[in-house]
């Protein structure tokens, strides 16, 4: 089971209560991650990648395992810790602002 | 016994409040959608109870949200704005072409007959429309596709979709304006578009009379005579009395005629209201006092309203689409500044008094008068 830790204005935009617990099928990447999200909970499409190049959108981050992966391609498989669900994914609001 | 619900969009959420017909006492709940920018929001005429809003997140994007018990709850809707066919360029603000992009939603303006229906206006500047209450968008691509669609540049607020007037009269019938492209007419449902700039003069323009790139900041019609328009450009406050194809300035005796919203009384069609703001590099009210304008001749002789507004020391800004108006018999007129205060009159501005002071920065005010 994979582990997805969200922003609190995501979990409020899906009335996610904690950490979101995914069935992804096939091999474990920031896209098959994010597609199996987007399946269960449709509000939350164009929120983290943009709606037509599926690009991550530009002040989000995604965080795993001590790691910024948000520059790694989104096809590239993600560590074995976050596959096994012994590590969180974290999409993560960057910080802006002074 | 009748009351009125205002909507209030701000920089960190949205806020309604509710008054019987007296509008001496407010309930207000809020924030929703907290710590988002709510562009605009804005109840179907066909459906009180129907809601729209625009939520905005410069990290998350747009989201619409859609209410069926007038505001008590909502659902987050599509918000999927994927502009038709190949988007091509606009002007940057270098001169040079730039690709569409959609950033957000600016405007929500249902439709008076289908609380189903409701029109989009969009930065970068498009138009969209959904006819099933908001599961999905279509974009009505005649406007950019009006062959100065490549010449249209952003003002400095970006390039937003902000002013949709439908007339009650003509279903065919839609006026939209952009910052900084102009005011646009369609006679077809929106499949074609006609600039309506005629008599326009903006001297911050290479061509002051150019047939587009005027700074549009607002426009306002009354439905008893859809043909009559009243304007607020970035300078100068403008009417038509022949739906746009003609404007003449009417800023008459105005302390300045620099300012962003502009409104029409319910029940005179000839009394209209303004904003003064100092200037486009200063935007607050001359002298630190918040004063509305009223004029009861469709312009050129106006008279301050000053009686419960703050008179010293007040520098905030009343953006484009922060005024609103009531239908009761004693005409409400509201607006909200970008210093979190949102006012009323219940007395056509005689008299304001402040149903919140301390909100985030107001982006937008709607009013409905409820049976």
């Amino acid at each position: 089971m994979i582990r997805v830790v969200l922003p609190a204005h995501l979990r409020t935009l899906a009335q996610i209560g904690g950490e979101v617990q995914l069935e992804v099928m096939g091999q474990v990447t920031q896209r098959s991650i994010l597609d199996a999200l987007e399946a269960r909970y449709p509000m939350l499409q164009g929120t983290i990648r943009d709606h037509v190049t599926q690009e991550r959108r530009a002040f989000v981050r995604f965080f795993a395992c001590q790691e910024d992966l948000s520059h790694e391609s989104p096809d590239a498989p993600l560590p074995d810790a976050v596959a096994s669900g012994a590590e969180p994914f974290l999409v993560v609001g960057a910080i802006a602002g002074g | 016994m009748s009351k009125v619900r205002v909507l209030v969009g701000t920089h960190r959420g949205a806020f309604i409040m509710e008054s019987d017909g007296k509008r001496e006492q407010w309930d207000i709940s809020g924030p929703h959608f907290a710590g988002w920018e709510i562009y605009h929001l804005k109840g179907s005429p066909a459906d009180p109870n129907r809601l729209y809003a625009s939520q905005t997140s410069g990290w998350f994007g747009q989201v619409i949200q859609r209410s069926s018990d007038g505001g008590k709850t909502w659902e987050p809707v599509d918000n999927k704005f994927v502009y038709d066919g190949v988007p091509g360029t606009h002007q940057w603000y270098d001169g040079k072409p730039h690709p569409w992009e959609f950033k957000r939603v600016w405007h929500l303006e249902p439709s008076l007959t289908d609380p189903d229906t409701v029109y989009a206006g969009v930065e970068d500047a498009a138009l969209f429309r959904t006819t099933d209450g908001g599961k999905s968008w279509q974009e009505l691509p005649g406007l950019r596709g009006h062959g100065s669609g490549s010449r249209w540049q952003p003002g400095a607020g970006g390039m937003g979709l902000h002013t949709i007037l439908l007339d009650p009269t003509d279903p065919q019938r839609m006026y939209i304006a952009i910052s900084a492209a102009g005011a646009f007419r369609t006679d077809d449902g929106g499949t074609t578009w006609k600039p309506i700039t005629k008599g326009l003069h903006s001297a911050i323009l290479p061509e002051p009379t150019a047939e587009v790139g005027h700074c549009v900041h607002r426009i306002a019609m009354h439905k008893s005579r859809p043909n009559v328009l009243f304007m607020q450009k970035h300078w100068d406050v403008m009417r038509t009395d022949d739906a746009g194809d003609q404007w003449r300035e009417v800023s008459g005796n105005l302390p300045t005629d620099f300012g962003f919203v502009i409104d029409v009384h319910a029940h005179e069609p000839e009394t209209i209201y303004v904003v003064p703001i100092k200037s486009d590099s200063e935007h607050f009210p001359i002298d630190g006092k918040l004063r509305v304008y009223r004029s009861k001749t469709g312009g050129n002789e106006w008279e301050p309203l000053t009686k419960g507004l703050p008179q010293g020391d007040c520098y905030v800004n009343v953006l484009r689409d922060a005024m609103a108006i009531d239908s009761l018999d004693s005409c409400g007129v509201y607006f909200g500044t970008t210093g979190g205060q949102v006012y009323a009159s219940a007395d056509s501005g005689d008299t304001w008094a402040p149903i919140a002071e301390h909100l985030p920065s107001v982006l937008s005010v709607e009013v409905q008068t409820l049976a």
